[in-house]
């Protein structure tokens, strides 16, 4: 007898990326009209790998990860476009389908844990009932592997602590109680939107090396949501950085911080100061502010913003939207030439 | 030459009551205990720390928005955190605050006009060509529209609603402007355009400021000289570059480690990382309050608190409050002290 | 807790005696003699001190205020009525009868009405208001909406009365409300009370729905909720156990009132129903110049009150773990 394997490959899977998110589109309707918070946003995800995901408040960071687990209300939200993971589709996907995801395949790290965590309970019975739920295991387990996961994430006397409410914790273990709730199921993938937000700086890279550590020993991959390319570097290994709803620019961790092509990129880069750049050159802040996602400009969405659209040509850049080319590896939004691109971060790196 | 400003021995300490049937006092929040610093004319000093240091607190001290609990504040000379409200009038105008959150710190009811005149008219003064003209300049200086004068603060963004703030602090000309967390709000390619903002303003009119930020980085580009804090003392203080390249205090050189930088580095800068999180200011360890997360504490550290003073080697006016201080640069042995990390 | 519980006892034993005292001396500001309703129609003189002597009324008040309190704690000789044992709040001057057994007698009859209308209508309340918080902008939500505007806005007297009339009088579909022990004949309790019942839902529900819904509204935006459903928890356990808990707190606040004001305000209810629990007793008490019969119904009321409010207080630390009691 022979075995014939069928492998059913959803259209939008390549390689060995087991998250795939294509064209996606979340808008809400609001009193004021129809807001386009995601518009055409394409990107996958590796196993064992950390996606940062950069982007300024609007960009749509949040939004997109809400919408892989599901989370809008989907009286308000409406969404457009296919997100696989793991062989399943998860936009339209059921009610039941989704709650056996989140929690267990595809977990989630916010960003106060002091407001993300339920005030009423125990932090043993908040880990526990995630475990209890997906794993269908009795309470003294749950228990026990709570306390597990708390000892993991370096909580001081794990037993004891596990009965204690959130309240009882810093702010530093508030934010790895959310990590070990996260973990508990050993989740194949973890969406941590801005999970060092809250913290201070010392304990911001304690909690950021807890997670790489974690992500070495489970071989988990991370979307990890910021506004601060600082905290890219130290922690992904791609990089997707979003404006007002859409991609610009996409790669390596080296490719976007040592040679980004997207003026917006530039922008960001130049306009955070750095502990080994000259006190003497003055900052160069993105003109202007953030677009209105109610009215977006036509074009390119940077272009009221942008320094160099004079360089591409008669107006292309308000006219026509740009895509992030080339489709793999190193891409960027933006019709500049190449050689344009690299001569102008040349110049802009002088002097910093 | 006399400083600007000078604080010496500040201490502020907010009551913790409790207590059965009758409230009664059950300790003190140690905000601030004992600070000196000064600020000359024109200089820029930063405040750095982490949650709970009490930079906020001391800020709020040099503006004499609160009493001090000990210690003086020296405006010029003059000790103001005594003074009386008649006494304080000529000096209010010259001290002013810029502060973090542009959406609760301007009044929703007002316009735009009425925020950044309001000083000038509680003050009495009465700029040549009037209020309307003087605040019209006052929003072209800070790169606003002068014609949205009778607007209101909902009508902006952060980042131009943080402009008004700033116009509505030198309305009065004021010498020293205390600026607590002025960009942390807001977007990062709005921080930058307020950064130089200030910078331009520090300039061209010469003020002094007192920086208070969380950022090392923001407060290495704006200040002159940086002071460092932790559970309410200044820990390490000094200019610029010797806070950078060449601190003492441990303190400094976790903090510095810590600060994720957007480069990929191919060499790995020095890694020190703490364990846990800064203890309580209700309680604060005796001695170095630091000595709790610290990898060289001894037991002199629980029984003495290192004075703030010069150490061999140091730059004049870098001071640095340890026993046992580490070597003066940034590329030192990885501390890891957490244990999950380990 | 207990630290809590303690003083605010003392504080509450505090807060009734100045009750009592106001009650007491307020009584004897109005120029109603009890001894001459005692004395009949045709009263010699004699006989009016007798009376006023049998009575205790020809001691200063402050004298007789004190013994009353004295009463409560240690019991009380009456000359010719016998010992009084504690708690003893007297004689009443009407029937001779000791008051604190009348009041045993008659509380089951105000607790029953109350306690029972309170299941009801928080039952209906709190449901409707999951419902419509729930289906938000919904036609349901919007009849919950109204009918609970309609429900606050309406008085007991008035719509006690007017289902008085059609429903028992009338149209004879339901009978008289009457008070029958719970123990003999739990039937026909519920059935005796069921119209009362039914009356002060409507009115009381109203409140509990648009409270649990602005609060659920409120608590489903949470964080914490978010961090629930992100966990994979069903949606009925999200709201059950983690929106309806922070819901239960102002809940609790404006049940403590209610309640309260249920008991202390029975005087309405029993009337316009015509039972005979504490709440007749007082306006009996008041229209016969029953002295020691009104301080036990003030005094009621007000311990009703300043109890719920204790209780209430040591609700919220069990509700809610930040909450703590000092």
């Amino acid at each position: 007898m022979t075995a014939v394997t069928f492998t059913e490959t959803g259209p939008g899977r390549r390689g060995d990326s087991f998250l795939s998110v294509q064209d996606l589109h979340v808008s809400f309707s609001t009193e004021d009209g129809v807001v386009k918070a995601v518009d055409g946003l394409s990107f996958e995800v590796e196993k064992g790998t950390t996606l940062g995901i950069v982007g300024e408040s609007g960009s749509g960071k949040s939004v997109t990860n809400l919408a892989i687990l599901g989370l809008h209300n989907s009286e308000h939200a409406e969404i457009g476009g296919e997100i696989w993971f793991e062989d399943q589709e998860l936009v339209g996907a059921s009610r039941g389908t989704l709650e056996r995801l989140r929690g267990n395949r595809i977990a989630m790290i916010f960003q106060d844990p002091l407001t993300a965590l339920s005030p009423f309970h125990t932090i043993g019975r908040q880990i526990g009932e995630v475990y209890r739920k997906h794993k269908g295991t009795s309470k003294r387990e749950a228990r026990d592997r709570a306390i597990e996961m708390l000892e993991r994430v370096g909580i001081p006397n794990a037993k004891v602590r596990v009965d204690d409410y959130p309240h009882h914790f810093s702010g530093g273990m508030r934010q790895r109680v959310m990590i070990a709730m996260a973990l508990v199921c050993d989740p194949a993938l973890v969406i941590a939107d801005e999970p060092t937000t809250a913290l201070d700086v010392t304990v911001q890279a304690q909690i950021l090396d807890l997670l790489k550590d974690l992500q070495d020993q489970m071989g988990t991959s991370i979307i990890l949501i910021t506004h601060d390319l600082g905290v890219v570097a130290q922690t992904a290994h791609n990089v997707l950085v979003m404006y007002a709803g859409r991609a610009v620019e996409r790669g390596t961790v080296r490719e976007v911080l040592g040679t980004p092509r997207h003026p917006y990129t530039w922008g960001l880069l130049s306009s955070v100061p750095r502990l080994g750049s000259s006190v003497d050159v003055p900052l160069k802040p993105v003109r202007g502010t953030p677009p209105s996602l109610l009215n977006p400009p036509p074009g390119c969405r940077f272009h009221p913003r942008c320094d160099y659209r004079n360089l591409v040509g008669p107006d292309l850049c308000s006219t026509e939207q740009p895509e992030l080319s080339p489709e793999r590896g190193h891409g960027d939004a933006c019709y500049l030439t190449l050689q344009q691109k690299q001569e102008i971060h040349t110049q802009l790196m002088e002097g910093r | 030459m006399q400083p600007l400003l000078e604080l010496k021995g500040l201490t502020k300490y907010f009551p913790v009551t409790g207590g059965f049937i009758f409230k009664r006092q059950v300790g003190n929040v140690h905000a601030v205990d004992g600070v000196d610093l000064k600020v000359g004319e024109g200089e820029t000093v930063g405040l750095v720390g982490e949650s709970g240091c009490g930079k906020s607190t001391l800020g709020r001290l040099a503006a004499r928005l609160y009493e001090p609990t000990f210690g003086k504040v020296l405006y010029r000379g003059q000790d103001i955190s005594t003074a009386s409200r008649r006494e304080l009038k000529p000096i209010r105008p010259e001290i002013q605050m810029i502060f973090q959150d542009p959406y609760s710190s301007l009044n929703p009811r007002q316009t735009v006009g009425a925020i950044i005149s309001g000083p000038m008219e509680i003050n009495g003064i009465n700029p040549p060509g009037g209020h309307e003209k003087r605040v019209r300049e006052l929003l072209e200086t800070v790169g606003l529209n002068p014609e949205h004068y009778n607007r209101f603060p909902h009508e902006f963004s952060g980042g131009q609603r943080q402009r008004i703030g700033i116009a509505r602090a030198l309305a009065l000309n004021p010498k020293l402007i205390i600026a607590d967390e002025p960009v942390s709000a807001l977007d990062v390619s709005i921080q930058a355009q307020v950064i130089n903002l200030l910078q331009e303003l520090q300039r061209d009119l010469g003020i002094a400021f007192l920086f208070i930020a969380h950022d090392l980085a923001v407060v290495r580009h704006f200040s002159q000289r940086v002071a460092v804090m932790y559970l309410g003392k200044v820990v390490e203080v000094g200019d610029r570059e010797s806070i950078y390249l060449r601190p003492r205090h441990p303190y400094t050189h976790a903090l510095l480690s810590a600060v994720p930088e957007a480069t990929v580095e191919d060499e790995p800068r020095q890694r020190i990382r703490l364990a846990g999180d800064v203890p309580s200011p209700i309680n604060p360890p005796t001695g170095c309050r630091f000595r709790t997360r610290c990898w060289k504490a001894q037991e002199r550290c629980a029984e003495e608190a290192p004075p703030l003073i010069q150490l061999a080697g140091n730059r004049e006016g870098h001071l640095t409050a340890c026993h046992f201080p580490e070597a003066p640069t940034t590329s030192g042995e990885d501390v890891v002290l957490d244990p999950a990390l380990a | 807790m207990l630290r809590f519980l303690t003083r605010r006892t003392i504080g509450a034993a505090f807060i009734l005696l100045i009750v009592a005292a106001v009650t007491f001396f307020l009584f004897f500001a109005v120029p109603a003699d009890p001894a001459r309703l005692a004395c009949g129609k045709v009263c010699p003189p004699e006989t009016l001190a007798q009376a006023r002597h049998n009575l205790g009324l020809d001691q200063p008040i402050f004298v007789q205020f004190v013994e009353w309190l004295a009463g409560i704690f240690v019991g009380r000789e009456y000359e010719g009525l016998g010992h009084c044992p504690a708690p003893c709040l007297g004689y009443s001057f009407v029937n001779r009868e000791p008051v604190f057994e009348t009041i045993i007698d008659r509380l089951p009859v105000t607790l029953s009405l109350t306690i029972g209308a309170s299941v009801v209508f928080l039952i209906f309340g709190i449901g409707t208001g999951i419902v419509a918080a729930l289906k938000q902008g919904k036609p349901l939500d919007k009849i919950a909406s109204v009918s609970s505007l309609v429900g606050a806005s309406v008085q007991i007297y008035f719509i006690g009365t007017l289902a008085m009339y059609f429903l028992v009088f009338q149209w004879q579909v339901i009978e008289r409300p009457r008070y029958v022990p719970l123990t003999e004949d739990p039937i026909g309790w519920a059935y005796g009370l069921m119209l009362p019942w039914v009356v002060l839902a409507i009115i009381f529900t109203a409140n509990y729905t648009r409270m649990t819904r602005s609060t659920m509204v409120e608590q489903l935006g949470e964080d914490y909720v978010r961090t629930a459903r992100a966990k994979g928890m069903s949606g009925r356990t999200v709201v059950m156990r983690f929106a309806l808990r922070g819901t239960l707190t102002p809940l609790a606040t404006i049940f403590g009132i209610d309640l309260a004001s249920l008991i202390g305000g029975a005087i309405i209810t029993e009337t316009t129903f015509s039972l005979q629990g504490i709440g007749r007793l007082s306006i009996q008490s008041v229209t016969n110049s029953d002295l020691p019969m009104l301080m036990a119904t003030v005094l009621l009321a007000a311990a009703a009150i300043v109890v719920l409010n204790v209780i209430v207080d040591a609700l919220y630390a069990v509700i809610d773990p930040r909450v703590r009691l000092s």
